[in-house]
């Protein structure tokens, strides 16, 4: 995973409440057995037209914003389902930070585990970083994630905090699986104790063909 | 005496491998349930980092999403739903994961078919790539859904790092009436609560409406759990779920079984335990309901009519509103009666049960689906739908007009031959209604099964208890 330490970049704005994961990667692209190049369907109902061309009112289409490194949203961001085409539709746009008031948690989640790192703020800063958002090419911000800080295009600064754990793995670029496989020895010994008090746990699937 | 513990904390406690100091947990996971659109990136990671499964024996997997649910004896056409399956295919084998095969009696909706193996069981932590695991809370396990890259952590530890959620109670006393299903109940609770409600924290739901509740109303219930917000939904074990589960292929037998009794008579909640939320409703004022807008929270009785955003006071949820009134094409006042479909989809993990089918058999018996409107029924399982056919449904829908297909996800996304390809309006009984889920334009109207039937042969959203 690529570390997020401290990120400079077009934000834009998109100050609509749930924002759900359809509308960011609709489900009928589902299909692909791959991670990367989804940037393509990115929030395809309102980026293009019916006939395929740009729809000239959606935000990142406007030619400040093409390049936009950060979203700015509304309430209970990425709602809806557990795909993470979702997050790397959002990456592979270019976009690494998602800043709003709320997030599903399942979004929240998979956010972490691609390098996109999701910051929640209340509504009201949110609401001072969405006219930031509109000032096109001056839309610029800056996030420090060691320092949990956002540096707005005046200089002022806003606050954010994450999970230390969560905060330590974006900043190191770490794989949860590597960390968690350094706790070998506590899941098998939790396998050994489940196995005499609930046995029928074990085995469940054997049978089937 | 031992602090009073919910539902939820026992299992989550009799699952904790370890706590880190700022609060991120390992959670132990009992089952996974795999199906083919969240997983081949996962089986992709585990190729690369040359990890194996650690454990197959708690692992299954079916295809679902793209499997056409016309006769598929001659595989699936279009090539990239195929190449989804194929590639599940070939991680299974490679991996040595249990799975129903496409042309398997007992393939079907991961969601429907975990509880009818009896792969779903009490006091388990269950997991899958997908939002809508919260299903299998009904049978008084943690289940919730995750994203790919979770699906790899759990392939490779059978674990995940997981935040300990909060608790809330959604209680709902009394007894139901007349027409009310819990379809009815779940978009009732979601309208009251909105669909970010309950994130955060897993949803017990009791009271006496719940307790009466079959398990397959149960599993609707707590399907739609994700569409309030919240990680999980459950109910807690009792007589109606052992029942459920006895002799089922999958289910503890035997000795093992009785074990197994003994322990889950141990997982309700305590008396007097706190939640961190609680909400309660008035089962005898809940009425039929459908959904007028693109979020499930858009939800109302049927005798109500289109909300008028001029009247709504919050500036936000006003354009919410009116986008979702454009996008459905409906003007504000409409009673919700009035509006004609075009579309009607029995079918999905929400509600593909055979109690839903039988619901909306009752509906169809002796009447014709409405001229102009096109019905399908969609069985959640090859199971459920030879079932129906034993108990004669498929000949009641299918002179009624309607169209009797083969277990899948079918029309409740567009992700196979199903999808609605003209920008209809849709009487639906699954659980989503945003934008383009089931084909482009498409609107969806969520309802209960019955009501469907109901908008099926009326041709426009109608009051199913106006019919019987
Ligand atoms: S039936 Fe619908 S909601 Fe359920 S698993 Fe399939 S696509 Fe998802």
């Amino acid at each position: 995973m690529e570390k997020f330490t401290t990120l400079t970049g077009v934000a834009a704005p998109l100050p609509m409440v749930n924002i759900d994961t359809d509308k960011i990667f609709p489900a009928v692209y589902l299909k692909t057995i791959k991670r990367t190049g989804l940037s393509k369907h990115l929030f395809e109902e309102i980026r293009f037209r019916p006939d395929g061309s740009e729809n000239p009112d959606f935000v990142l289409n406007q030619k400040p914003y093409r390049n936009a490194k950060i979203l700015v949203g509304g309430e209970n961001f990425g709602c809806g389902s557990s795909r993470e085409h979702a997050p790397w539709a959002l990456l592979d746009y270019g976009i690494r930070a998602v800043i709003a008031p709320s997030f599903a948690d399942i979004f929240y989640n998979n956010c972490f585990k691609n390098g996109l790192l999701p910051i929640t703020l209340p509504q009201s800063e949110v609401d001072l970083l969405l006219e930031d958002a509109k000032k096109g090419a001056n839309a610029i911000l800056t996030i420090d994630l060691e320092k949990g800080t956002i540096t707005r295009p005046d200089g002022g600064t806003l606050s954010f905090t994450i999970d230390p754990f969560r905060k330590h793995c974006l900043l190191e670029g770490l794989d949860d699986i590597g960390l968690t496989e350094k706790q070998a020895g506590a899941i098998s010994a939790f396998e050994e104790e489940t196995r005499r008090s609930r046995p029928w746990l074990f085995n469940i699937t054997e049978g089937a063909s | 005496m031992a602090q009073p513990r919910t539902l939820f904390d026992k299992i989550w406690q009799s699952h904790l491998v370890s706590e880190q100091d700022d609060g991120t947990c390992l959670i132990y996971i009992d089952m996974h349930l795999v199906h083919e659109v969240t997983s081949p990136q996962a089986f992709e990671g585990l190729r690369l980092a040359g990890r194996r499964v650690r454990r197959p024996d708690a692992t299954i997997a079916v295809a679902d999403h793209n499997v056409p649910t016309s006769d598929r004896s001659r595989g699936i056409d279009d090539p990239e739903s195929r190449l989804q399956v194929d590639t599940l295919e070939e991680n299974v084998r490679a991996f040595k994961i249990p799975y129903f095969p496409v042309t398997d009696i007992r393939q079907g909706i991961v969601h429907i078919i975990g509880p009818e193996q009896g792969l779903s069981q009490p006091g388990m932590t269950i997991v899958c790539g997908d939002s809508h695991t919260a299903t299998h809370g009904a049978m008084g396990a943690l289940a919730f859904g995750i994203g790919t890259s979770e699906v790899e952590h759990v392939l490779a530890t059978q674990t995940l790092l997981q935040r300990r959620p909060k608790n809330m109670r959604v209680a709902v006393e009394g007894s139901l009436p007349f027409g009310v299903s819990a379809k009815d109940v779940i978009l009732a609770i979601i309208a009251k609560i909105g669909t970010a409600g309950g994130t955060g924290h897993v949803i017990e739901y009791a009271g006496s409406a719940i307790r009466g509740l079959s398990m397959e109303g149960r599993m609707t219930l707590c399907n739609m759990t994700i569409e309030a917000g919240a990680r999980a939904g459950l109910v807690a074990p009792d007589e109606t779920t052992f029942a459920y589960l006895k002799g089922r292929p999958y289910a503890p037998k035997g000795a093992s079984l009785e074990k197994a009794f003994a322990y889950w008579r141990t997982l309700p909640s305590d008396r007097g335990v706190f939640y961190d939320r609680e909400v309660s409703i008035e089962a005898s004022a809940i009425a039929p309901h459908v959904t007028w807008g693109t979020s499930p929270q858009d939800a109302l009785p049927i005798t109500g009519r289109v909300p008028d955003p001029a009247l709504e006071k919050d500036p936000s949820r006003r354009a919410a509103m009116e986008r979702s009134l454009q996008y459905m094409a409906l003007k504000p006042n409409t009673p919700l009666v009035e509006v004609a479909v075009e579309r009607v989809f029995i079918g999905s993990c929400t509600n593909s049960r055979i109690e839903d089918l039988r619901a909306a058999a009752a509906v169809a018996k002796g009447r014709r689906v409405a001229k102009g409107v096109r019905a399908l029924v969609v069985p959640g399982s090859g199971l459920v739908k030879r079932q129906a056919e034993e108990e004669g449904l498929d000949r009641i829908f299918l002179e009624a007009g309607f169209e009797w297909r083969e277990p899948g996800c079918s029309n409740c996304m567009s992700m196979n031959a199903d999808r609605a390809e003209h920008a209809e309006r849709i009487a639906s009984t699954s659980n989503r209604n945003f934008e383009g889920r089931q084909g482009k334009n498409a609107k969806t109207h969520l309802m209960g099964p019955a009501m469907a039937a109901a908008a099926a042969v009326t041709g426009h959203i109608a009051d199913v208890r106006e019919l019987s």
